[in-house]
C-alpha cells in the first residue's frame, strides 16, 4: 500500500469513528447535556478557527474581521428564519419588523415540514455566507492594499463600524435595533453541527490542497516571488479574503443556531481575538490544529475548568480564589505560555495524515545511525 | 534580421535624486544569451526590475516580442534631466504589475534566492505553474481540472529531471545546498513557460566548479527549452563563455555594448571595474 | 455658534485624553514596529486602580499610587511578552500582545466580578464646574489640554535634549544598527513602555472623572481610537499622534453634537480606512520602501 493511500484510510477511519461517537451522544444524551453543548460549540468554532486560519495561516494576511463576517451571518440567519406569527412579538418595538416571511416556512410549503424546514435553514445560512462573501469583496477592495498590522486594525475597524450599524435604530426593521433576535428555529441535536461544519472544513481543506491553495501558500511564504511567478497579488488575496469570510458568516449562523439569541453585543472584537488565540493554539497553517484547539478550548472553558468559577476544583475547596472568571483567567494565563513558549502550537503545521509518517522518519534515522 | 525579443527605449529609472538607470537603450533578439554586467551600483537589477514590472520607469518604454508592454512619460520630476529630449515620444502610461510580465512569457531569478521556504522542491517549481493553469476556484477545489493538473505534475516532474533535483523534490526548499537553490529557482522560473529567462546573479556564491557546471547548464536550458537569456553577473568566466553579447553600465549609464572578445578589450570598461588613476 | 461651543469644548478635552494615550502606541511602534494592543488595557487597569485607590487611601497617596502601579505593569508587559519574542516574526508578537490584552481583561473581571466600578468624584478639583464663555463646564476639560500640551513638550525635550532620548530615535531609526552602536536596547524598549504607560496613567484619571463607572472593556474604544489618531497623525511621529488625536477627539465630538451618536465610533474607523488608502503614511510619517 502507498503511503498516500495509507494517509486517507487513517483519515476516513478517525473521521468516521467521530462521527459515529457524535451519533451515538446524541442518541442517549438529551441536548442540553453538557457533552452535547460542548460538541456543538466547539464544532461552530472549529469552523470560524479554520476559516481564519485559511487567512491568517495559509494566505499569510493578518485580517481581524471576523467577528464582523459572523455577525453579519448570524444576523442574516435569524432575520430569514423567524417564524412569520412570532415577528410581531419579537419585532416588538418596530411594528412587526420589515420583512414577513421566513425562508423555513415558504420552502415548508413547497418540500414538507420536516424537509422543508431544514432545507430554509440551510439556505438562510447560505445567505449569510453570500452577504458576508459580497461585504468582503467591496471591504477588500481598499483594505486589501494594507500591509500587515495596518491591515489588521482596518479589518478590526471594519468589524466595530459593522456593529454600531447593526444597533442602529434606523434599521430596526430588519436587524431590531439594539434588542435580540429569537425564537427562531434551531438544530437541537450536535450531528447536524458535526456534519455540516465537517463539510464546510472539507471544502475548505480541498481548496487549500488545490492549485489556488498552494498559491496562496506562496503569497505567505514570499510575496515577491510569488508575484513575480505570475500570481496575481490583488486578486488572490481577494479570493482569500472573500472565501474565508464566506466560511466565518456561515459560521456566525451557526453560532446563531448554537445561541438561540442573537445581538450585535457577543460579536466583539474578544471574538475575534478568543478565534485568533484558538488558531495560534493548534498551529497557524494547520487545520488539524484549529479544530483540535477549538475543541480543547471549549471543553476547558465550558466543562473541564468550570469548577474554577464555582468554588470547588479537583476536589480543592476555596470559594474566595475559585470565583466567578477564574477559570478564563487560568485559561488566558495558559495560552500565552503557548504563545511564548511553544509557538508552533499543538500542530504546527501538520495535518491528521501527517501523524503517520512519525515513526517511519525516525526508524529512517535511526538505520542512518547504525 | 533575427527575431527581437526584448528591446528597452530610453528607459530612465529615478528613486529621488538617484538616477539608478539613465536613459537605458538596449535589445535582444530571439535565442541570444545577453549579459549586463556592470560595477555593484551601477543599476543592474534595477534594469531587470524595471523589464519586470517591479518598478515603474520614471520615463522610457520596454518591448516584448514586438509588442509594447511598459512606457512611461517623463512628467514633473523628469523635466530637468531629460528637458525636451523625449517629448512626445512616450504619451500613454503602460505598467504592468509583475505577475502580468510573467504571464506574457517573462521569468525571472533572484540575487538573494527567494523560494518560498516552507514548500518542498516540488511545490515550488508546481506553484510556477498556476499562472498557466486555466481553472478557476471552483473548479479546482472540487477537482475538476485534474487532467490539466497531472498535466502539470508530469511537466514539473520532467523539469526536475532536466535540473537534476528530482530525487530531492520532496525535501523541503531551503533544506538543499546553495547551489542547489539557484538551479531549483531557475526550474521554478522555466515552469512559467518563458520565452524570456531573466537571471539575476545566478553564480552568485558558487565555486568556480559549480559556475563551470552552471554556464554549461544555462546553454543546455537554452537550447531544450528554446529561450533566450538576459543575464546579470559577476564571474567573468561565465560571462565571456556563454554571452553572444554584453552590455556594460556603470552608474546607470550605458558605456559599452558588444562581443566578449570587445568588452574584454574596451578601454571604458577596464576604467569603469579597475577606476582611473586621478593623475593619468 | 453657541450651540457648538460646549462640544467644541469636550472634543479639544477628549482629544487630549486620546493623545496622551496614542503617544503609547506611537512611541512603541517607533520602536518595535508592533501595534500593541494591550495599551487600551493598560489604560483600563489605571481607571480601575484610581477607582480601589481613591476610595481607600487620601488622594495624594491615591494619586502616584494609579502613576506607578501602571507604569509598573506597562513595563512588566514588555519583559515577560514581548521581550522573549524580540527576533520572532512580526505576527507573533502582535499575537502576543492581543493575549495579553485578553488576559488583563480576563484578570479585571475576575477582580471586579465583571462589575463595572462606580467613579465617585475621585480628584473633587477637578470634578468641579466652571464656566468658560458663558458655558458650565467641569473644570477637567480645561485641565485636559493644557496638561496634555505641558506633558508632550516635556516629552519631546526628553526625546530631543537627554541621552536616553538620543538612543530612543537611534533605535527607531535603525533597531539593529543601534544596538551595534551599544545602544542597550532594552532598556529603551523599557522606557518607551513606562513613558507610554505614565501617559496611559494620566490620561485615564482625566478620562474616567467623566464617566460614572470604570468597566473592563472600558479600554477598548479609547484605545483603538488613540490608536487611529497615532495613525492618523502618522505611526511613529509624536506631534503626529497629538494632531491626529486632538482632530478625532473633536470631530466625535461634533458628530454627537450634530445627533448621530451611534456612529461617532463608526466615524473614527471610517477616518482610518481613508487615511491608510489615500496616505497610508499618515500626516507626519516617513514613508518606508521593500527592496527587492
Amino acid at each position: 500500500m502507498t503511503s498516500s493511500k495509507k494517509k486517507t484510510i487513517f483519515t476516513a477511519a478517525v473521521l468516521a469513528v467521530l462521527l459515529a461517537v457524535c451519533v451515538v451522544v446524541d442518541m442517549t444524551l438529551p441536548s442540553y447535556h453538557i457533552v452535547v453543548v460542548v460538541i456543538k460549540k466547539a464544532t461552530v468554532y472549529s469552523l470560524v478557527a479554520v476559516s481564519m486560519n485559511l487567512l491568517n495561516g495559509f494566505t499569510g494576511l493578518f485580517s481581524l474581521g471576523q467577528a464582523g463576517f459572523m455577525l453579519l451571518g448570524a444576523y442574516a440567519y435569524g432575520v430569514l428564519t423567524i417564524p412569520v406569527d412570532k415577528r410581531a412579538s419579537v419585532y416588538q418595538y418596530f411594528d412587526g419588523g420589515a420583512i414577513q416571511f421566513s425562508l423555513p416556512e415558504i420552502f415548508s410549503g413547497a418540500l414538507g415540514d420536516t424537509v422543508g424546514t431544514v432545507v430554509g435553514m440551510l439556505a438562510a445560512l447560505l445567505v449569510g455566507g453570500i452577504l458576508a462573501a459580497l461585504l468582503a469583496y467591496l471591504i477588500g477592495l481598499p483594505v486589501l492594499r494594507l500591509k500587515s498590522d495596518y491591515l489588521a486594525i482596518a479589518t478590526l475597524g471594519f468589524a466595530e463600524i459593522l456593529r454600531a450599524f447593526f444597533q442602529w435604530n434606523t434599521l430596526g426593521p430588519i436587524t431590531n435595533g439594539s434588542n435580540l433576535l429569537k425564537s427562531y428555529p434551531a438544530f437541537s441535536h450536535a450531528t447536524p453541527y458535526v456534519i455540516l461544519a465537517g463539510l464546510m472544513i472539507a471544502v475548505i481543506v480541498l481548496l487549500i490542497n488545490s492549485t489556488y491553495g498552494r498559491a496562496f501558500k506562496a503569497i505567505r511564504d514570499d510575496e515577491v516571488a510569488a508575484e513575480a511567478m505570475g500570481i496575481n497579488l490583488a486578486h488572490h488575496k481577494r479570493l482569500a479574503f472573500i472565501i474565508s469570510s464566506f466560511f466565518a458568516g456561515i459560521g456566525g449562523g451557526m453560532m446563531a443556531m448554537y445561541m438561540g439569541t442573537i445581538a450585535a453585543a457577543p460579536f466583539k472584537s474578544t471574538l475575534t481575538y478568543e478565534i485568533l488565540l484558538i488558531v495560534v493554539i493548534g498551529g497557524i497553517g494547520s487545520i488539524t490544529g484549529s479544530i483540535l484547539a477549538s475543541f480543547l478550548y471549549i471543553f476547558s472553558s465550558e466543562w473541564l475548568l468550570r469548577g474554577l468559577d464555582a468554588g470547588k476544583f479537583l476536589g480543592i475547596s476555596a470559594p474566595s480564589v475559585f470565583k466567578n472568571g477564574f477559570r478564563m483567567v487560568v485559561l488566558s494565563v495558559i495560552i500565552m505560555i503557548i504563545v511564548l513558549f511553544f509557538r508552533r502550537g499543538l500542530m504546527g503545521d501538520k495535518e491528521l495524515p501527517d501523524l503517520l509518517d512519525r515513526r517511519p522518519k525516525k526508524r529512517e534515522k535511526e538505520a542512518a545511525g547504525k | 534580421m533575427s527575431e527581437n525579443v526584448l528591446k528597452i527605449e530610453n528607459a530612465t529609472m529615478q528613486f529621488g535624486g538617484v538616477v539608478a538607470v539613465d536613459n537605458l537603450n538596449l535589445e535582444i533578439n530571439r535565442g541570444e544569451i545577453v549579459a549586463l554586467i556592470g560595477p555593484n551600483g551601477a543599476g543592474k537589477t534595477t534594469a531587470f526590475n524595471v523589464v519586470t514590472g517591479v518598478y515603474q520607469p520614471t520615463n522610457g518604454a520596454v518591448w516584448f516580442q514586438g509588442e509594447k508592454i511598459i512606457e512611461n512619460h517623463p512628467q514633473g520630476k523628469m523635466k530637468k534631466l531629460y528637458k525636451g529630449q523625449h517629448d512626445g515620444e512616450y504619451t500613454h502610461v503602460l505598467a504592468p504589475t509583475p505577475d502580468k510580465v510573467t504571464k506574457l512569457g517573462m521569468a525571472r531569478t533572484f540575487q538573494n534566492i527567494r523560494l518560498w521556504k516552507s514548500q518542498t522542491v516540488f511545490d515550488n517549481v508546481l506553484i510556477a505553474k498556476h499562472c498557466r493553469s486555466t481553472s478557476n476556484v471552483f473548479s479546482a477545489t472540487f477537482r475538476l481540472n485534474r487532467k490539466e493538473e497531472a498535466a502539470q505534475r508530469e511537466h514539473v516532474a520532467e523539469l526536475l529531471n532536466t535540473v537534476g533535483l528530482y530525487d530531492v523534490k520532496d525535501e523541503l526548499a531551503t533544506s538543499l545546498p546553495y547551489g542547489k537553490q539557484r538551479r531549483l529557482e531557475i526550474a521554478r522560473a522555466l515552469a512559467a513557460e518563458p520565452k524570456l529567462l531573466l537571471l539575476d546573479e545566478p553564480a552568485a556564491g558558487m565555486n568556480p566548479q559549480e559556475t563551470d557546471e552552471l554556464t554549461a547548464f544555462i546553454g543546455e536550458i537554452r537550447d531544450k527549452f528554446d529561450l533566450t537569456v538576459f543575464l546579470i553577473e559577476h564571474h567573468m568566466n561565465l560571462v565571456m563563455g556563454i554571452s553572444d553579447r554584453i552590455y556594460v553600465l556603470d552608474f546607470g549609464k550605458l558605456i559599452a555594448e558588444g562581443t566578449p572578445a570587445e568588452i574584454q578589450n574596451n578601454q571604458r570598461v577596464i576604467d569603469a571595474y579597475l577606476g582611473v588613476a586621478d593623475d593619468a | 455658534m453657541q450651540a457648538i461651543l460646549p462640544y467644541v469644548i469636550n472634543g479639544i478635552s477628549v482629544g487630549g485624553q486620546y493623545a496622551l494615550i496614542a503617544i503609547g502606541y506611537t512611541l512603541v511602534y517607533g520602536i518595535l514596529r508592533l501595534i500593541n494592543f494591550a495599551h487600551g488595557d493598560v489604560f483600563m487597569v489605571a481607571g480601575l486602580v484610581m477607582v480601589y485607590a481613591t476610595t481607600a487611601l487620601p488622594m495624594y497617596v491615591a494619586l502616584p499610587l494609579v502613576l506607578i502601579v501602571t507604569v509598573i505593569l506597562g513595563f512588566t508587559i514588555e519583559r515577560v511578552a514581548y521581550k522573549p519574542l524580540r527576533t520572532a516574526p512580526r505576527m507573533s508578537v502582535m499575537i502576543s500582545a492581543i493575549g495579553v490584552s485578553y488576559l488583563i481583561q480576563n484578570l479585571a473581571f475576575y477582580i471586579t466580578g465583571g462589575v463595572p466600578q462606580p467613579v465617585t468624584n475621585p480628584i473633587p478639583w477637578i470634578s468641579e464646574n466652571v464656566t468658560i464663555f458663558g458655558e458650565s463646564t467641569k473644570r477637567v476639560t480645561l485641565v485636559t489640554p493644557v496638561l496634555t500640551i505641558v506633558l508632550v513638550f516635556a516629552l519631546v525635550y526628553l526625546i530631543n535634549h537627554t541621552k536616553i532620548g538620543m538612543a530612543m530615535r537611534a533605535a527607531a531609526k535603525d533597531f539593529e544598527t543601534a544596538q551595534l552602536m551599544g545602544i542597550k536596547i532594552n532598556a529603551v524598549i523599557s522606557m518607551t513602555f513606562v513613558i507610554g504607560s505614565f501617559l496611559a496613567a494620566v490620561g485615564a484619571m482625566l478620562y474616567f472623572t467623566n464617566y460614572p463607572s470604570v468597566a473592563i472593556t472600558s479600554g477598548g474604544m479609547p484605545g483603538l481610537k488613540a490608536f487611529v489618531a497615532a495613525v492618523f497623525g502618522g505611526i511613529g511621529s509624536i506631534p503626529g499622534a497629538v494632531v491626529g488625536a486632538f482632530i478625532i477627539g473633536l470631530c466625535e465630538e461634533i458628530i454627537k453634537g450634530l445627533g448621530y451618536t451611534t456612529f461617532s465610533d463608526a466615524f473614527t474607523f471610517a477616518l482610518l480606512i481613508v487615511v491608510l488608502c489615500v496616505k497610508p503614511t499618515g500626516l507626519f510619517g516617513e514613508k518606508v520602501t521593500d527592496k527587492v
